[in-house]
């Protein structure tokens, strides 16, 4: 189990640069597989557009209470990038007259970020239809004055969503850290007392699930199915829908593939499940993803590349939603990680 | 040419065995691929006999598959152990039913 980011280990793949490399290089620069513009320029779908923006994701910071071995965005309680109240500021303006549809709310652990109840009381406020905080779960057992996020979350119509690796706990613990599935387990028995995820009811409580090791995801259906009765024999818990997310090789689970030698194994399993038909939803093209420092990504992912934007607008204080539409969407091999299978996104499957 | 029988690196070939016989290659995905979805059984399902079949067949390449396939569609490894004994214990099984055999030719020769 990761006990600090890479960042603070001082490891070279904290740099976005060396996992470019990494991700352009090798197998597919020697033409052993094909890189992903080649790929979907087969199906005119290069370069990548943008289609309506539906969802707005802001990082409110990096800094988390986990160190999960796939992490991304390399989180952990080391971290210190935390969006400040006058980047929330900008965000609202842009939020109150956005033409997306869902606010997703995303960390790190965004419950950790000071002015994060604040900047939930003002966005809510803005009245967007689907307003998702991403919990860990385990931050609301963590401590005292999180206990009430359940409360919190409800008064404010908050759409929570929560990784959940698996309904066992030595598979959960193994990827997340120790007691992480028992802590769960528990915040989710709260969620469902304050009618979270209940059957029927309008405080949607979803989870995510993404595969602990080299492997990716089965099928999004079934794994909900066996999520569903697991939980509800073992522990009576109720939950709406399970979305089934591939881990992109970036960042800790890039590390993790590399150091365990199962790094070309991986791309090569992502390319043969490569689904053209996946590629017309793939979220960047619905998608703007704003960092804690209010720079402007094609998604969460590109986000933890450094990859901005490839537009004339970069930042939330030069936020112009049509001049943002109508701009390319910068591509890697990570990308297939969207396009393997039935596609993956932070909303599920798209195929 | 490799210096050893099984290489991993091969697995990914397999579906190259259409190219050399398109008809035939082709007629087995298919059916393999048919034969492997949800039906009276489930993939889970079909996924753990495939995994005790690959043990008892001892074809190393299955046996990669089938570890990973299980733990795509989320079965645990003691669920995956379970099979492989399941497996085992008909090899074993098979071998000893035999012993009857040998019961009987041991009484039909003796006096």
């Amino acid at each position: 189990m990761a006990t600090k980011s890479l960042q603070a280990k001082g490891e070279d793949l904290a740099i976005a640069n060396k996992q470019l490399e990494i991700l352009n290089g090798g197998i597919f620069a020697d033409g052993e597989l094909p890189y992903f513009k080649d790929n979907i320029a087969k199906i005119g779908h290069f370069p990548l557009r943008p289609k309506k923006l539906e969802i707005l994701q802001i990082n409110v910071g990096y800094m988390c209470n986990q160190v999960c071995e796939h992490c991304h965005v390399d989180a952990g309680p080391d971290r210190k990038e935390i969006m400040t109240r006058e980047t929330m500021q900008q965000c609202l303006e842009v939020i109150k007259n956005t033409g997306a549809h869902t606010l997703d709310l995303t960390g790190g652990a965004p419950e950790m970020n000071p002015d994060f109840r604040w900047f939930v009381e003002e966005a809510a406020k803005a009245g967007i239809k689907d307003f998702i905080v991403r919990s860990n779960l385990t931050i609301i057992r963590a401590n005292k004055k999180y206990y009430d996020l359940p409360d919190f979350f409800k008064k404010h119509n908050v759409h929570v969503i929560s990784s959940m690796p698996h309904y066992t706990r030595g598979k959960t613990d193994k990827q997340r850290g120790d007691g992480v599935f028992d802590k769960s387990i528990k915040a989710l028995q709260e969620l469902n007392e304050r009618g979270y995820g209940m059957p029927g009811s309008d405080l949607r409580l979803d989870l995510v699930y993404n595969p602990s090791g080299a492997y990716l995801p089965g099928d999004q259906m079934a794994l909900q199915a066996d999520f569903k009765k697991a939980l509800k024999e073992d522990f009576n818990i109720d939950f709406h829908n399970l979305f089934a997310i591939t881990n992109l090789p970036i960042a800790r689970f890039l590390d993790y593939l590399i150091a365990s030698e199962n790094y070309e194994d991986y791309m090569y399993a992502l390319v043969e499940a490569y689904n053209p038909s996946a590629v017309a939803n793939v979220m960047c093209t619905n998608t703007i993803s704003i960092s804690w420092d209010g720079w402007l990504y094609d998604c969460d992912f590109n986000q933890m590349l450094d990859l901005k934007v490839a537009s004339k607008v970069k930042h939330i204080k030069d936020y112009n939603e049509d001049i943002l539409n109508d701009r390319n969407i910068i591509i890697s091999q990570h990308c297939y990680g969207c396009t393997a299978g039935s596609g993956s996104s932070c909303q599920g499957t798209v195929a | 040419m490799a210096d050893s029988y099984y290489d991993p690196k091969d697995l990914r070939k397999f579906g190259k065995i259409t190219e050399w016989s398109e008809n035939l290659g082709t007629k087995f995905f298919d059916y393999y691929g048919e034969v492997f979805k949800e039906g009276a059984l489930t993939a889970r399902e079909k996924s753990l006999i495939a995994l005790a079949v690959a043990h008892t067949e001892k074809c190393p390449y299955c046996i990669d598959a089938y570890t990973k396939d299980g733990l795509q569609k989320g079965i645990t490894k003691e669920e995956m152990m379970e099979a492989v004994h399941v497996g085992a214990a008909i090899k074993s099984g098979a071998a000893l039913v035999h012993g009857v055999q040998m019961m009987n030719k041991h009484d039909k020769l003796s006096m």
